[in-house]
């Protein structure tokens, strides 16, 4: 029995890479600009792409990213199809039940982005009677689900960021929250141009909203102190800065 | 003649579906190979456990058939989509929980190759309906006359039932081959770079949806009427020497 | 039902009725107690039936005039109809749900006066498009079924009545269509199963159906495998309903073999 679950397993190794050595980076599907989007020949390129390439540099491992559905990503990680999430996920304690957080690489505030016409303000308030869009299993639709739902006419939830936007700009939804970069470098393109605006940032909740945005990894994963010690380094000698320098014009990591 | 303005729009539309950068048609085709790939791959196993299945179902002991028609009636119930889901994360979660209880590293089994095997268990149980139906529909006498003359069951097999099985188990067969290259594109939704995925990530990050949509789909329909083509030889093929249906 | 009952089937309904206890009581199913879940599976499930009853209903509308296009019209009418069945059987469901609510909503930005219209309430909401691409799907599969059915009916029943001088109409209303729909019966329910399966594709474009609940459960609670159980054996539930109420349609028609 044993014999014959092996051989089957080094046949499907066959189709494969390398056995455990390079290490898999779970970046979600879709296009998340500034931080990770692919361009026309597949590759991915972005903020998080770069820091990734500086980190498995100073740490000495061989990255591959391997895109996964982001509503699957932590399952993904827990059952080995994934070593490390790297993909704008947020250190919550609720997501820490279930997997381990590196130390923060980045964080920046959640903001409302709304049509270019539209007068409403970032909380309860404004958003009384509105159609809202956020993507799944994300701090902001947490948030959304807490403060805005009670209020909002509808909470439309969208498997990846990006159909959120492109429904803002069709004019389904009257508000989509989201992190505030992403949700900038909508705002920088053509279509968000002509579109919509920013409505402000919302009131911080750390529990909800977490503590800014970390590598995640499988519980125990002696991976964690590696990961953690190439962050610091990073900072300390500046390529942080530079890489950031490349993309933005302030410091994303945030206090 | 083309206006202007037309012929603008279709210039841009040919940039887009360039197949070197600024254009996504290398992205496109790459899809398409991993769809096909995925299909092909998943058509084959679905075949290999339906052929097993169908000989289980009719001439194995009252437990196999209980089982196999909790299989195909199970799987044939869900939508594959969710069998998708369970068998995605259940398929490597359990290889690796069992490599690791017997003191083994973790392997890495690459995506295409748990496509495969997802689709293809999914495949496998409505391959064993359509090839159970193809052996039925031999003719009883052939089977017991082979069996009479003394024929050894694998012998009977691949001489008598499985020749005579193709002819009456392929329209089914073809009609599972094109649910096979559609079903490719459910693997979107688990973030695997086939076809259907790699039209959504083009058309989202240019914004340009009727461009690249119809030239997915025109696509697929490549695939779909090839397919239909080459199967209907295959038919004719398969069915050399029969009567036709209408006596000719 | 006593052969039904063999020993051997006896054992396995017992190791089954074992799995499920088991599953029941050591898997984690705390989540089923939160009312807010329960009403979210709820509503899932009767979005779910509705859109399957509504999409059978239209699609098969639509597919009669597309079969008895292909089976008697001219080739101005049986051609687009040809091409019509074609498309939609050869690409997938999820690519047509995605061009026509992704790619219609591309279109919106760049026609100001839509959103004066009094279309605009529906075009801003999900579920049209899911409704149109669906039944869209439905008619284009059952065209092809109805298509064979129109075919198959006895030609010598249809030349007997135009012998008679029955009009074009009548012939279809009286003769043709009650006898190729009843032709066809039996495989609507393996039809509707197969519509039923496709349901959860409209979740990707923000339908709360049963799927995209279990899923939110999933999401909220990071619990994998349970609510994907409770999803398979809501799907098993409503194949069974709908396999059933087939055959209780099939044993109202009384159905006259010469």
């Amino acid at each position: 029995m044993k014999t014959l679950v092996l051989a089957a397993v080094a046949a499907l190794a066959l189709g494969t890479t390398a056995m455990a050595d390079p290490l898999k980076i779970g970046v979600a599907a879709e296009p998340y600009p500034p931080f990770t989007s692919p361009d026309a020949s597949g590759n991915w390129v972005g903020w998080e792409v770069d820091f990734m390439n500086a980190i498995c540099k100073q740490a000495e491992l061989d990255c591959v990213i391997t895109p996964t559905a982001w509503d699957g990503i932590i399952p993904a990680l827990t059952s080995g199809q994934i070593d490390v999430i790297m993909s704008s996920m947020s250190i919550t304690e609720e997501r820490k039940k279930t997997i381990d957080f590196s130390d923060k690489y980045y964080n920046t505030p959640a903001m409302v982005m709304v049509a270019a016409d539209s007068t409403s303000t970032p909380d309860a308030a404004g958003l009384t009677g509105k159609i809202i869009g956020v993507q799944v299993s994300t701090t902001h639709e947490a948030y959304t689900q807490k403060y805005f739902a009670p209020v909002a006419s509808e909470v439309k939830v969208y498997q990846t960021q990006d159909e959120a936007n492109q429904d803002l700009a069709a004019g389904r939804v009257d508000a989509v929250m989201a992190d505030s970069i992403a949700l900038q470098a909508f705002l920088d393109s053509d279509v968000g141009k002509a579109c919509c605006k920013a409505a402000g940032m919302v009131a911080d909740d750390p529990e909800i909203l977490g503590a800014g945005v970390g590598f995640g990894l499988r519980q125990g994963d002696p991976l964690l102190a590696k990961l953690n010690a190439a962050i610091a380094a990073i900072r300390a000698d500046g390529t942080y800065a530079e890489i950031t320098k490349k993309y933005f014009a302030f410091d994303v990591y945030g206090e | 003649m083309m206006s202007t303005g037309e012929a603008i729009a279709v210039a841009s539309a040919l940039d887009l579906l360039a197949l070197s950068p600024p254009g996504w048609g290398a992205t496109l085709l790459a899809g398409l190979g991993n769809s096909v790939i995925i299909a092909l791959g998943a058509y084959g196993l679905g075949f290999a456990i339906g052929l097993c299945g169908a000989f289980g179902k009719l001439y194995g002991g009252p437990i196999t058939k209980d089982l196999l028609a909790v299989y195909t009636t199970i799987v044939r119930a869900v939508p594959e989509l969710v069998l998708i889901l369970i068998l995605f994360y259940a398929f490597t979660g359990l290889l690796n929980q069992t490599l690791l209880s017997w003191g083994m590293e973790r392997v890495q089994i690459s995506p295409i190759i748990t496509g495969i095997v997802v689709l293809g268990v999914v495949q496998g149980a409505y391959q064993t309906e359509v090839l159970r139906g193809g052996i039925l529909a031999v003719p009883a006498g052939q089977i017991e006359a082979a069996r009479a003359m003394g024929m050894p069951s694998i012998t009977l097999a691949r001489r008598i039932t499985i020749p005579l099985m193709t002819a009456n188990a392929l329209p089914g067969m073809a009609n599972l081959w094109l649910n096979a290259t559609k079903d490719t594109a459910l693997l979107a939704v688990i973030g695997f770079s086939e076809l259907t995925k790699a039209t959504y990530q083009a058309s989202a990050t240019t914004k340009a949806f009727f461009v690249f949509y119809p030239a997915a789909m025109a696509l697929y329909l490549l695939i779909s009427l090839t397919s239909t083509f080459l199967i209907g030889r295959l038919e004719k093929w398969a069915r050399r020497g029969q009567r036709d249906v209408r006596g000719q | 039902m006593k052969d039904f009952l063999k020993p051997h089937r006896i054992v396995l309904i017992l190791l089954a009725a074992a799995l499920v206890a088991w599953c029941a009581l050591s898997l984690n199913w705390t989540w089923l107690a939160n009312p807010k879940y329960q009403l979210l599976i709820v509503q899932g499930i009767w979005r779910t039936i509705w859109i399957v009853v509504v999409t059978m209903v239209i699609g098969m509308v639509l597919a009669i005039p597309i079969g008895l296009a292909q089976a008697a019209g001219p080739w101005y009418l049986s051609a687009p109809a040809r091409v019509f069945c074609t498309v939609i059987r050869g690409t997938p469901l999820l690519m047509q749900i995605w061009l026509l609510y992704y790619g219609l909503g591309s279109l919106f930005p760049s026609i100001p006066w839509i959103k004066q219209s009094d279309l605009w309430p529906y075009l801003r909401q999900a579920w049209p498009y899911a409704v149109v691409a669906l039944s869209l799907s439905v008619a284009g599969y059952e065209g092809e079924v109805m298509r064979g059915a129109f075919k198959g009916v006895p030609h010598g029943q249809l030349e007997a009545a135009k012998a008679m001088g029955m009009p074009p109409f009548t012939l279809l209303r009286r003769i043709w269509l009650p006898q190729a729909l009843q032709r066809v019966l039996p495989t609507l329910g393996g039809e509707t199963v197969s519509q039923l399966k496709s349901t959860p594709l409209v979740s990707t474009i923000t339908i709360m159906e049963i799927y995209a609940v279990t899923g939110r459960i999933r999401q909220d609670t990071f619990i994998i495998y349970e609510p994907l159980l409770l999803l398979a054996v809501v799907y098993m539930g409503l194949t069974g309903l709908i396999v059933l109420l087939f055959r209780w349609l099939e044993g109202r028609r009384p159905i006259r073999t010469a």
